[in-house]
């Protein structure tokens, strides 16, 4: 009885410890798409010099104005701030700056500084704690500020494209690059899987450190004569188009690669 | 327990590592001939004279034989040789591959050969420049006299080393050859390898000769010729020369054909004024009766496993092409489209059935599948027939006629091949004018 219950016991704590170290792969990702660009058409007249279009204007124009009424009820209001003044103990500037933002999150009907009395150590620790509360929350309002942004605005909106590895447009260029290297060899059956699938790791530069075929052991098959050659040039015209035209950035996401080779809509058409 | 550690850890690593990747999918390429170098083959300065050969050109003309075997293909781009930059001693040693692949090369062809005690040795190897790998490498040793069949043979390894298929440039092509005036045709039967070269004529060209077709798998061939003025059915040995009558038939006789394993003939002829289809077994001689019907069936063709026959029959009106059982059974039509069609053959792969359509007055060479789906017409003239496949089921060869006079002034009959495909039309070059071309299997199988 005992055993088995030890047994149970040991194996459910492995269940559960392996439930918490495994949990946090099983966590997709949130798909983060890369934003909407808009593209506005406009009549070209006389003018050779057009600064933006008139809406693209009118949302930039909006945007910054809504930046400016952040920015100032960021700040303290003045009365607060006259009040506050004389309690203060003397703070470098930033710090001040920071400590009212702060204020201005935590709710500043709660804290008053009139009614506060603490010695300066303790002011220092509650300083300190503010801050970094303060830091997370403006970095993540910047962000939510500069995302409104780039969803309005069609002129700046390159900067966050690589947020997913490769755009639709970057994986087009790969893919019309690798077009022109492929040599399909003639006489493949049409009937057969024609599926070849490589796997490529790559340098910065987009040339190849190594290059895989991952259905390796289709190509000695018996009557699969037609499948290794068309793995090796598949193979073939990935090193022919060394380098690969890939992003100057974001290389983490695309320094392993698989292509998939299928001749066979191009074989029926 | 911890196997199932293992697993649990191992399955977490791999769907993590999986979601990471990734894939881009490339469905589409060119389909630009492969740009392939063959560089001269190194003669070996031991090398002895033999018989009249010029053993110093030996090399170039073999490369040249490759290089002319490939470009007739129309799959690969055979470079020009000048702009090669390595000798072919050194490039056969160990190619430098920036060099070869500056002049835009995916593939390199090398070799050597020595002619010594009467023998000639030729070894050559196949290089992929991309990957600056050797892909294959053979050696033959054979007489001197035999060096085109040797280029021949070294073509069809390269080329099944590169496309996966087996070649079909060690092969022949057996033809009736025609001369003399439109009225008054002189037809002998011809030989010749599948590049034009190396043509014999097979008989004198007294009788009227019909319809050869090698035998899938030798040397052998039937054909029909007229015997004052009786058809009759010939089988003839090419390497020895000897013909024997396999027996004379009534009426009107077509298209004899060899049985997958090559121990019988399938052909029509008419019995009490009606053409049916009959095999009959080379070594018994027994005729056996395969169609009864009274309308013409003509122009039997067996499937190459010998189960089925296509042939063609005008059993519903126009002439269409049917498949049976080679027992007869199970009579199915495939062919619906408009127009007629004829002379089915059935493709050495198996896979389609090649035929002559006629409509509207244009005759077209076409293929589609077993079942008659798919049909695709590859080539349309005045007037072409009888196609006859390539070993590997890849090319076809046909004849084609010109428009000529009243007086048959400007008539002509040339050989023409295709790929299945529809690319690549050419002429085959013969002496004479040509028609009813069939083409062997590999001689060196």
């Amino acid at each position: 009885m005992i055993r088995s219950l030890i047994y149970s016991l040991t194996f459910h704590s492995i269940m559960i410890l392996l439930t918490i170290l495994s949990l946090p792969f099983m966590l997709r990702e949130p798909i983060d798409l890369p934003p909407i660009v808009s593209v506005e058409l406009i009549q070209i007249t006389d003018k050779t010099s057009i600064p933006y279009a008139p809406k693209a204007r009118k949302i930039i124009e909006e945007t910054k104005k809504k930046e400016k009424e952040r920015l100032v009820s960021e700040q303290a209001p003045p009365t607060a701030k006259a009040k506050e003044k004389p309690d203060r103990i003397p703070l470098p500037n930033e710090k001040k700056e920071e400590k009212q933002i702060v204020k201005k999150k935590q709710n500043p009907e709660e804290i008053k500084p009139e009614i506060r009395q603490s010695s300066e150590f303790e002011k220092k620790e509650i300083v300190d704690t503010n801050q970094i509360a303060a830091l997370i929350d403006k970095a993540k309002e910047e962000e939510a500020v500069k995302k409104q942004k780039d969803d309005k605005v069609t002129q700046s909106s390159k900067k966050n494209s690589f947020a997913t590895g490769l755009t639709l447009s970057q994986e087009d260029a790969l893919r019309a690059q690798i077009f022109g290297c492929w040599s399909v060899p003639l006489g493949l059956p049409y009937d057969e899987n024609l599926l070849v699938r490589i796997k490529l790791q790559l340098k910065k530069d987009g040339t190849i450190m190594k290059s895989e075929i991952l259905d390796h052991q289709r190509m000695n098959k018996p009557g699969q004569k037609f499948y290794k050659v068309l793995a090796e040039s598949a193979l073939r015209a990935v090193r022919l188009c060394q380098p690969l035209k890939v992003p100057p950035t974001g290389y983490e996401k695309w320094k392993e690669l698989q292509l998939n080779f299928n001749p066979t809509e191009m074989l029926k058409g | 327990m911890k196997k199932i550690l293992i697993i649990f850890l191992l399955n977490i690593f791999l769907f993590n590592k999986s979601h990471a990747l990734i894939e881009i999918d490339i469905t589409r390429g060119n389909l630009d001939p492969l740009p392939i170098a063959i560089s001269p083959l190194h003669v070996d300065i031991k090398s002895e004279n033999f018989e009249g050969l010029k053993i110093k050109e030996l090399g170039d003309n073999i490369s040249y034989i490759i290089e002319n075997n490939f470009r007739g293909t129309g799959l690969f781009n055979p470079l020009k040789k000048e702009a090669f930059v390595q000798k072919p001693d050194i490039a056969h040693l160990k190619p430098r591959f920036e060099d070869w692949r500056l002049i835009k090369a995916q593939a390199l062809v090398t070799g050597k050969l020595l002619v010594k005690d009467g023998k000639l040795k030729v070894e050559f190897r196949l290089w992929d420049l991309a990957a600056a790998k050797e892909m294959t490498a053979l050696a033959f040793t054979t007489t001197p006299s035999n060096w085109r069949r040797v280029s021949h043979i070294i073509s069809d390894k390269i080329y099944e080393r590169l496309t996966g298929e087996e070649g079909y440039f060690d092969t022949r092509v057996i033809y009736v050859a025609e001369s003399g005036p439109k009225n008054q045709r002189i037809k002998k039967l011809a030989i010749m390898d599948q590049d034009g070269a190396n043509t014999k004529y097979l008989t004198l060209g007294n009788e009227l000769v019909l319809t050869p077709r090698f035998n899938p798998t030798n040397q052998m061939v039937t054909y029909m010729s007229y015997f004052r003025n009786m058809p009759r059915v010939y089988l003839l040995d090419i390497e020895t020369g000897t013909q024997e009558v396999v027996g004379n038939f009534p009426g009107m006789t077509f298209a004899p054909r060899f049985s997958p394993d090559g121990k019988k003939i399938v052909m029509s002829f008419a019995k009490e004024g009606n053409s049916d289809i009959y095999t009959m077994d080379l070594e018994s001689r027994v005729v056996e009766r395969i169609t009864d019907h009274s309308s013409i069936d003509t122009s039997p063709s067996f499937s190459p496993d010998g189960k089925f026959i296509a042939f063609n029959s005008d059993r519903s009106g126009l002439q269409q092409i049917y498949v049976m059982r080679s027992d007869g059974s199970g009579v199915k039509r495939i062919t619906f489209g408009n127009g007629i069609y004829g002379t089915p053959v059935w493709s050495p792969r198996g896979d389609l059935i090649a035929f002559t359509k006629m409509r509207k007055g244009k005759f077209y060479i076409g293929v589609m599948r077993t079942d008659g789906t798919g049909e695709r017409l590859l080539t349309e003239n005045f007037y072409q027939e009888a196609p006859s496949w390539s070993p590997n089921g890849r090319v076809l060869v046909f004849y084609r006629e010109t428009k000529s006079g009243s007086r048959g002034e400007g008539f002509s009959a040339k050989l023409w091949s295709i790929d299945i495909t529809g690319y690549n039309e050419r002429r085959l070059k013969t002496e004479t004018d040509a028609s009813d071309p069939s083409w062997s299997s590999l001689l060196s199988k």
